[in-house]
């Protein structure tokens, strides 16, 4: 070693193993590892699967209705008919689209009004942050499911969009919290007023320090909002808010409810969307477990330590 | 060593990983006799910290001792069940961790965690609990009404005494310290440390202080034992230590220290930093930082010799062979 | 200090924190009238236990904190005009600071040079990022990592302790100050390791010019670097003068006990010293008076009613006491 330069010498304290990957090979890794979601993840690939391909894989155009109604299960049918004599499967199959892209708008939207308002609130400290708090607080309590439902009645078919704002305006409180606090706890870190004192602006800091270091809460909570926004757009459909002449899930089972499909022997027609959506929730929740672990390696430890402790 | 209080014979602990596990304690033997005060001192990642929750039966998975004992009045710890460790943990031995002053539960008064301290291994009536609790209070001169006082409302100082405390609530035989001082400054530390040389020398227990901070410890305790990349590369009496340190790293470790007294004089430290335990250095594992080393100390790792009777150093340099070379070349 | 105007200047610095809520009307007094100087090309050190108001010195001066009363003035020019972001960003580039936790310092999601390069952009405008690249890698090798190419890429978590503070140096001095606020910079580090950041402060002092305000509660290494010692205690100052004045006649009797305090273990063994476990004061609205007196064994009656002020006893020597003899 060369003894002529610093007294710590020039080679890093980590030699070998480290493998450096980048924030997503990062993000992969975890997922790979933790066998709940890698499940997780192989469901959302299914369903996003079906979703974009379903052009190509729906059998037939699932508005037509020109089959037999209220069909038990066959070779050229596999789910049945409704009883207005369309397809359930090709049904099933367009319908995973609105799920997903409601799932996805809304969960993003949320998340990001949710970044807004919550690290706002603990950069900015004092009045804004009581401010923000107070606001924060009163979506809280808002009752989410009659607001959703008053909500959606008064604006009565005006479709997808009004459904995302709603699960916007009623979810995002929550993750605003979430994130709020963990802001906070950043604020002791010292690379932040380093930030600060080598000049950087403060919404620099915020974007480019602070946010990047919050990464995984912010996919946890896009991943729960996301959950939270299927759930909802499927029990909003169900009610026949929203857009009932657009096939998706959740106004399948509303015509299906409609239509006593389950007492008039076509029960498939109920089962499998509620099924689909409780799978693609599960999927999202699933997933979580990853980024759960990333924010907190004690997670990891006892994970592994649980699979050594086997005889 | 018949009487030897705690015994540490040629202890081995692995961490799990990836690949090979990482030896973070690398064949150890210390002694520690009824009341005596121990130094453990090395620099961070030395393993001190894994020696003495390995000592302290703390470890945790992926830890695990690989080889050797410890043994605490002739009994092995890691033999003796469950139950019997919980009856001896606390009565006998205890331990005070590194910033203990987080240790403390956030709600719960002080005197209702040293009741609760003193319940879990004693049946005794609760006035009899809170007279002992304000008496080791006392004892580490915190003002009894403190009993009342949730962590928060006390200092830094005052919780780390907090901890100290509740270590002394049965007077054990033997108290493990790791780096209790470490989160206060100068001052505080000092007050600290002759507290507890007050309180041993009054109750006669046993004290093992991990530390990396040489000049702490060294006013302080009777023995050191010095800790390098798992190893103990020097073991003897403090005095003798300090006043002639054999192996380089003691050498270099006792230069670090600015003095406030005498010339002042431009100093080095050691170059180079503590090798990376996954694949630490053939040989000597000190030898790339060494102002002294030899050939031989990078292929051949280095003898334990005792060039004083019943201290020890990890050198190639204290070799009976490599002394004589020394005596015959400073012969006149 | 070279008899020229000082770099930087303080008088009455003070600062104060309302406690619990805005509504309150409890006062934290951090830091009580601390007249501070520092000049050219040289290290002053400020001296004191958790509490004693260091480091919230170390952000007045840095403008993080905006002070309650009191003055700073950068080469005679009064600091708190300074609004403007451009203004600001001047300022940064002449008055730079160094954390105490290497841990903390550096953001875990970028490679560790990030900050480096940032406050290369925002200080020395230089153009293109290969230029850039160019300047990090030749301040890296200024303050002794090399090979400078390889530290550019790595992440904190591949560093050591004294190594990630060796970056902070670097980082600081992009901004091509003339003043470093260092706070507490080897606290954190092994002992053995400190030396290398302390000699790298002086090298830096002496080749590059550099002035650093050396926070820190070890006089021994205040000793070891620095040409002037300040002391502080319960956010006032107490005593400041040439550092071997101040360690050889130290006429506080704080700066006395600090002393006391260190442990040296190259010294012999002396007389066992006075079992004090007393701890340093937070001061909550404090009335008129000395703060030492609590602790002071020379304490009169004025020292409970006049706040002492600071008052020579010796060639450039201050010391704020009212029982401190002055040299002869």
């Amino acid at each position: 070693m060369d003894r002529s330069t610093a007294v710590d010498g020039p080679t890093g304290h980590v030699r070998g193993g480290a493998v450096r990957l980048s924030p997503l090979g990062r993000v992969g890794a975890a997922v790979l590892a933790n066998r709940k979601a890698a499940a997780g993840a192989l469901l959302l690939a299914l369903f996003t699967a079906v979703a974009l391909l379903a052009p190509l894989i729906a059998p037939y155009d699932p508005e037509a209705s020109d089959f037999l109604p209220t069909a038990p299960p066959s070779a050229a049918h596999w789910l049945g008919t409704t009883s207005l004599g369309q397809d359930v499967l090709s049904q099933v199959i367009w319908g995973a689209r609105p799920s997903l892209v409601i799932g996805l708008i809304a969960g993003i939207v949320a998340t990001v009004i949710s970044i807004l308002v919550g690290v706002t609130a603990a950069y900015r400290g004092g009045l804004p942050d009581l401010l923000l708090s107070l606001a924060t607080d009163v979506f809280l309590v808002l009752p989410a499911l009659p607001l959703m439902i008053v909500i959606a009645a008064y604006l009565k078919g005006s479709g997808t969009w009004v459904l995302i704002a709603v699960i916007v305006v009623t979810g995002w409180a929550f993750g605003a919290r979430q994130l709020r606090a963990q802001a906070l706890s950043l604020r002791g870190r010292e690379f932040l007023e380093a930030a600060r004192v080598r000049g950087e602006r403060g919404s620099y800091v915020i974007v480019c320090e602070m946010l990047p270091t919050m990464t995984s809460l912010i996919a946890a909570n896009v991943l729960g909002a996301a959950l939270y926004a299927v759930l909802a757009a499927a029990g909003l459909q169900f009610l026949g808010l929203g857009d009932i002449n657009a096939i998706s899930w959740g106004s399948m089972l509303y015509w299906a409810q409609n239509n006593e499909a389950l007492q008039t022997g076509a029960p498939l027609w109920a089962i499998v969307p509620g099924l689909c959506i409780a799978l693609l929730g599960a999927a999202l929740a699933l997933l979580n477990y990853a980024f759960d672990e990333l924010s907190n390696p004690a997670l990891r430890a006892a994970r592994r330590a649980r699979g050594r402790r086997a005889p | 060593m018949g009487d030897a209080l705690l015994e540490v014979q040629d202890l081995v602990v692995e961490y799990a990983g990836a690949g090979r596990p990482v030896v973070a304690v690398d064949r150890v033997s210390l002694s520690l006799r009824r009341g005596e005060f121990l130094g453990l001192v090395g620099e961070s990642g030395c393993g001190k910290s894994t020696l003495c929750f390995a000592v302290a039966q703390l470890l945790l998975p992926p830890a695990r001792v690989a080889s050797g004992r410890v043994l605490f009045k002739g009994r092995d710890l890691a033999q003796i069940g469950e139950r019997e460790l919980r009856h001896v943990r606390w009565r006998e031995f205890s331990v005070v961790m590194q910033s203990a002053m987080n240790a403390l539960n956030p709600v719960m008064t002080i005197g209702a965690q040293l009741r609760d301290a003193i319940a879990a291994h004693e049946r005794v009536a609760g006035r009899d609990a809170n007279a002992r609790a304000a008496e080791v209070l006392r004892l580490v001169g915190i003002d009894a009404l403190h009993l009342r006082s949730y962590p928060h409302q006390l200092s830094g100082g005052m919780r780390q005494r907090a901890m100290i405390a509740m270590a002394l609530v049965f007077t054990p035989d033997l108290i493990v310290m790791d780096e209790p001082t470490s989160a206060l400054d100068v001052v505080g530390q000092r007050a600290l440390m002759a507290q507890i040389k007050g309180l041993q020398r009054r109750f006669g227990f046993a004290v093992l202080f991990v530390t990396h901070d040489m000049s702490l410890v060294g006013r302080y305790s009777d023995r050191l034992a010095i800790m390098y990349a798992g190893q103990i590369v020097e073991l003897g009496a403090t005095e003798a230590i300090f006043a002639q340190p054999r192996h380089p790293y003691s050498q270099g470790l006792l230069m670090a220290f600015p003095s406030i007294s005498g010339p002042r004089q431009h100093l080095q430290g050691i170059p180079g930093q503590p090798p990376d335990l996954r694949e630490p250095p053939a040989g000597c594992r000190f030898h790339p930082r060494c102002p002294r080393v030899l050939e031989r100390c990078r292929t051949q790792a280095p003898p334990p010799c005792a060039p004083r009777g019943d201290d020890l150093v990890l050198c190639h340099l204290y070799t009976p062979k490599e002394a004589e070379r020394g005596r015959l070349s400073t012969a006149p | 200090m070279d008899g020229s105007a000082p770099l930087l200047e303080a008088r009455g610095l003070t600062k104060h924190f309302r406690l619990g809520g805005p509504f309150s009307r409890r006062l934290l007094h951090a830091v009580d009238d601390v007249d501070l100087a520092i000049g050219r090309r040289e290290i002053v050190a400020v001296v004191g236990e958790s509490g004693s108001g260091k480091s919230t010195v170390a952000r007045l001066l840095a403008l993080v904190y905006r002070p309650t009363r009191g003055e700073i003035r950068y080469r005679g020019e009064p600091v708190a005009g300074l609004r403007s972001r451009s203004q600001m960003l001047a300022y940064r580039g002449h008055v730079q600071m160094v954390f105490q936790d290497p841990y903390s310092a550096l953001n875990p999601v970028y490679p560790a040079a990030h900050g480096l390069l940032r406050a290369l952009r925002l200080h020395r405008g230089e153009s293109g990022r290969h230029g850039r690249e160019e300047a990090a890698a030749r301040l890296l090798a200024s303050v002794g990592l090399t090979p400078p190419g390889e530290f550019l890429r790595k992440y904190p978590f591949e560093l050591s302790g004294g190594q990630r503070q060796r970056i902070g140096f670097a980082q600081a001095l992009a901004c091509g100050p003339e003043l470093i606020l260092a706070d507490e910079p080897v606290s954190m580090l092994d002992v053995s390791i400190r030396l290398g950041i302390l000699n790298l402060m002086a090298e830096l002092r002496d080749r590059d010019g550099v002035s650093f305000l050396y926070i820190t509660h070890d006089i021994a290494s205040a000793r070891y670097v620095a040409d002037r010692i300040a002391v502080m205690y319960a956010g006032h100052l107490v005593e400041s003068g040439p550092a071997e004045a101040v360690l050889a006649h130290p006429r506080h009797p704080y700066t006395r006990l600090l002393l006391a305090a260190v442990p040296d273990p190259r010294a012999p063994a002396g007389a066992e010293p006075s079992d004090e476990v007393a701890e340093p004061p937070r001061v909550v609205d404090p009335g008129q008076g000395c703060r030492f007196r609590p602790r002071c064994p020379y304490a009169v009656a004025e020292c409970a009613r006049l706040t002492p002020r600071p008052r020579p006893v010796g060639a450039g020597h201050l010391a704020a006491c009212h029982v401190a003899e002055a040299d002869e």
